[in-house]
């Protein structure tokens, strides 16, 4: 029996291939001037599921992601690339969600699906680069969760477990958890296969479909695959049954207060002894001018 | 993210204006195959959207993975192991990602698991594959065998073989050259003998066989023991088994990612292709076209490559306290690289274009015999000029390509020399364009028929009766070389002299390439300033040189040929 999985991604602006000026005068992100990506972690992440795919036959592979309707383009990326089902979580109501507000809503979503066995995250999004969507989702859920993960080792589907090595300062560790689990995946091991161009010129056309809230199972028969089926999902605020106070900006405490274009450059130096003592006044100046904590 | 489709504005170009509306409607034929087929298009627009798509998908392929490995791919070259091939590291990474692609299916039917891509799309994406690392294309993209089995070969042999090449499962190889057979492919010894109950086995030696190693290959063989000659030779199609020894690979000069290999055949068990005796004749012929013109694409994507390199070279480099770029010496090379690089790109296209048509259109005839009449003229129209246009832009883009590549290193001085500058792999590897699927000498043989027996002049007459009003100086300049060219095939014909008529095909065929490629800038200058610019630098020295080949030709006598002897010894 296959397994049900499901990868969380984001549409980002692409921050290392930047057009213009990348921020405008009032400090906000131009948009305009960053083409729109598949953010890199995401990609590895869904690589990670559909290679336990290839070896678990039966395995779906669930593409979730939250953003405007543009995001699609991340979905129809994922079908490419082999994904068997997407949903688009979209909805005004979801705009100006900080990490908070954007877990609540992903795990709303997940709940939709149903049973699932591993829901797979990119580490962290180039843009935002928190890291903490992964495991507030997984929080919210009430499920286990492994970070910064290079490598599945293996996975059993009879006793439900997954061995993941994970990346820790120096070295590694290997960790084992019962199904179902989160796991962040990091760039280190998977190399993203590219989009297939038969399943590209199969899905380019794909349209966007809002369901009225059922989970719709009919893609599971690959022998019928027909053009424009119904393989992206929109999903907004009712479907997946959010508290649209936990949404959006009034679901978000974070609030931006300003942003500042840092240029980080050397100024002079300071030498100390090398010992406790003056490495512990350090630490408390750097605390004292705020560097540190 | 590096995308060597997107980033190239005179593909792009070429592909917006191109018409390529009954290619598609010949090749898909009423889109009768979206209803079997999920990513089969529906229409002649949607077939263009994934041409463009995929295309895309080439293009960052080779932009982000292949051109990055080049330099280690080159250093790494193959190696023979335990009687076995290992490609480079960088090379078998990608081949692993062309093939999740679905890329190794490209000019294969459907129904064999391929995309039913155009050759001209092939040859776009050839050329963009060849600018990453030419050594790739022999395998990466490796079409050849596919699309001539798919055209001669049985239905079983198709069944078997086609879908696996579309996965990448297999590699294949074309299986020509030996030691005493290489130009002179008639001279082939290899030989096949059928067993009492008519199994054919395969007994002699194969040298320089690009991707020998390839799980099949198609194989030309001496069938009929007491006919000499083309007619004792037939094609066979060979299944890698213990019967078959790669006895070595050659050390080359460039495209090191490339296994050349020299192949011992013991008693191979092979199938008949076809039918017998056609195997030079028919078979060969149609796969070295096919061929040829990837060579003619590959070609074109090296010249792109060393350009790019060239062009940021000269802007870059301050001598004299100015760039480089700004000197006429260099200035004068770069405008030369690119405009002969557009010139050839246009007379590419226009020849993939011409072999679509002429498949297209073959394709069907046999589909539907009873609609014969309907298709012979164009057919034959078609056949003629891609027989003509296929060794012409072989030849010229081959040339064009070690001279943008000399040139390329040129401009960066002693620091091109070296080996840590990407002009040093293109020039080693363009080397090979203007031998390989036959030498330039050879694509000047296949292509003087076509130029002396009308083809040519027929095609230009064709293209004379466009619209050129938006450029009529430039559209003047060019009838006259036009009547040059026609005056000069005239007087070749008049003058009695042995070898003469041969002496100049090279400048004979060479005047038809300008003239050709002269009405192509022209029509490319209707959509764009830019192009114009480009067709009045090109046709200022085609002037000088069609002038200069009438002149050579009509008005000297020849005296090389009387003369040569007595000199060389």
């Amino acid at each position: 029996m296959g397994l049900n999985l499901i990868v969380l991604v984001k549409q980002v602006p692409d921050t290392q291939n930047i057009t213009g000026e990348a921020m405008k005068e009032d400090g906000t992100v131009n948009r305009a001037a960053l083409p729109a990506i598949f953010n890199p972690d995401d990609l590895h992440a869904l690589e990670a599921a559909l290679e336990v795919k290839e070896t678990i036959p039966g395995t779906k592979v669930n593409v979730l992601t939250m953003g405007p309707p543009s995001a699609v383009q991340v979905l129809k990326d994922s079908l490419y690339r082999g994904a068997d089902f997407t949903a688009l979580i979209s909805d005004r109501k979801f705009a100006g969600a900080d990490t908070l507000a954007t877990s609540y809503a992903l795990k709303c979503a997940i709940e939709k699906i149903g049973a699932y066995d591993l829901v797979f995250c990119g580490r962290q999004a180039i843009d935002g680069d928190t890291a903490q969507v992964g495991p507030q989702t997984a929080e919210k859920l009430g499920i286990n969760q492994i970070t910064n993960v290079s490598m599945i080792e293996s996975i059993d589907p009879k006793k439900k477990e997954v061995v993941a090595r994970r990346s820790i300062e120096g070295g590694f560790e290997i960790v084992k958890s019962g199904f179902p689990v989160l796991v962040t995946i990091n760039d280190e091991e998977y190399i993203p296969r590219p989009p297939s161009v038969i399943r590209m010129m199969t899905y380019k056309n794909a349209s966007v479909e809002g369901n009225g809230g059922t989970y719709d199972e009919s893609y599971m028969n690959s022998a019928q695959v027909k053009r424009n089926q119904d393989v992206i999902s929109l999903w907004d605020i009712a479907t997946i049954n959010a508290d649209v106070e936990s949404c959006g900006l009034s679901g978000s405490p974070t609030k931006v207060k300003k942003i500042e274009s840092v240029i980080l450059k050397s100024e002079d130096i300071k030498m100390i002894e090398n010992t406790g003592d003056a490495i512990a006044q350090m630490v408390h100046e750097l605390i004292a001018d705020h560097t540190l904590g | 993210m590096e995308n060597f489709f997107l980033d190239n504005e005179d593909i792009l170009f070429q592909l917006e204006h191109m018409d390529l509306d009954r290619i598609i409607s010949l090749r898909e034929d009423d889109f009768k195959e979206a209803a079997e087929y999920p990513f089969a298009p529906v229409s002649i627009d949607d077939t263009k959207d994934s041409y463009n798509k995929v295309l895309s998908i080439i293009g960052e392929l080779c932009g982000e993975y292949l051109a990055p490995r080049a330099v280690e791919i080159d250093e790494e070259g193959v190696a023979l192991e335990n009687g076995e091939v290992r490609y480079a590291k960088g090379t078998r990474e990608v081949l692993d990602l062309f093939a999740k692609a679905d890329l190794m299916g490209f000019s294969i039917p459907r129904k064999f698991g391929g995309l039913n891509f155009p050759s001209i799309i092939l040859t776009i994406a050839a050329e963009i594959v060849s600018r990453a690392d030419a050594s790739f294309l022999n395998f990466g993209l490796q079409q050849d065998i596919g699309e001539t089995l798919n055209k001669f070969g049985s239905e079983s042999q198709k069944a078997e073989i086609l879908p696996k090449l579309a996965t990448g499962e297999y590699g294949s190889a074309m299986i020509l050259t030996e030691p005493d057979a290489g130009s002179d492919l008639q001279a082939v010894n290899l030989k096949a003998h059928q067993d009492a109950n008519g199994n054919w086995y395969l007994n002699g030696v194969k040298r320089f066989i690009t991707n020998g190693n390839g799980d099949v290959g198609l194989v030309l063989a001496r069938s009929e023991e007491d006919l000499s000659g083309a007619r004792g030779l037939s094609f066979f199609l060979y299944k890698r088994d213990e019967h078959m020894k790669i006895r070595r690979l050659e050390h080359k000069l460039g495209i090191h990612g490339s296994p050349t290999c020299e192949l011992q055949f013991n008693n191979a068990p092979a199938t008949l292709v076809g039918e017998r005796k056609r195997g030079l004749s028919k078979y060969t012929m149609w796969l070295m076209n096919s061929a040829r013109l990837g060579i003619a694409a590959q070609a074109a994507g090296i010249a792109e490559a060393a350009y790019r390199e060239a062009r940021k070279y000269a802007q870059e480099r301050i001598q004299f306290n100015h760039p480089i770029e700004e000197f006429p010496p260099i200035y004068e090379m770069l405008t030369e690289m690119k405009v002969a690089i557009e010139a050839g790109r246009a007379l590419l296209y226009e020849t993939a274009r011409f072999v679509d048509l002429k498949e297209g259109l073959e394709e069907m005839k046999e589909k539907y015999p009873e609609r014969a009449a309907e298709f012979k003229a164009d057919l034959k129209k078609y056949s003629r000029l891609a027989n003509l246009f296929t060794p012409m832009v072989k030849a010229y883009n081959t040339e064009m390509a070690n001279k943008a590549a000399y040139d390329a290193i040129q401009i960066h001085g002693g620091t091109g020399y070296m080996h840590d500058f990407i002009v040093e792999r293109l020039y080693r590897d363009a080397r090979i364009t203007n031998i390989y699927e036959g030498t330039t000498q050879l694509q000047i043989v296949a292509a003087i028929g076509g130029v002396t027996s009308g083809t040519a002049a027929s095609i230009i007459d064709e293209y004379e009766q466009e619209d050129y009003s938006h450029v009529p100086e430039l559209h003047e300049t060019l009838r006259k070389a036009k009547f040059n060219f026609e005056k000069t095939l005239v007087g070749v014909k008049e003058v009695d002299k042995k070898d003469f008529a041969t002496y100049h095909s090279r400048r004979l065929v060479e005047m038809a390439t300008d003239v050709i490629q002269g009405y192509l800038l022209l029509r490319d200058a209707k959509y764009s300033g830019r192009k114009k610019k480009v067709a009045e630098v090109f046709m200022e020295k085609m002037d000088a040189r069609i002038r200069a080949n009438m002149s050579f030709i009509l008005d000297e006598k020849g005296i090389l040929i009387d003369n040569y002897k007595d000199i060389i010894g």
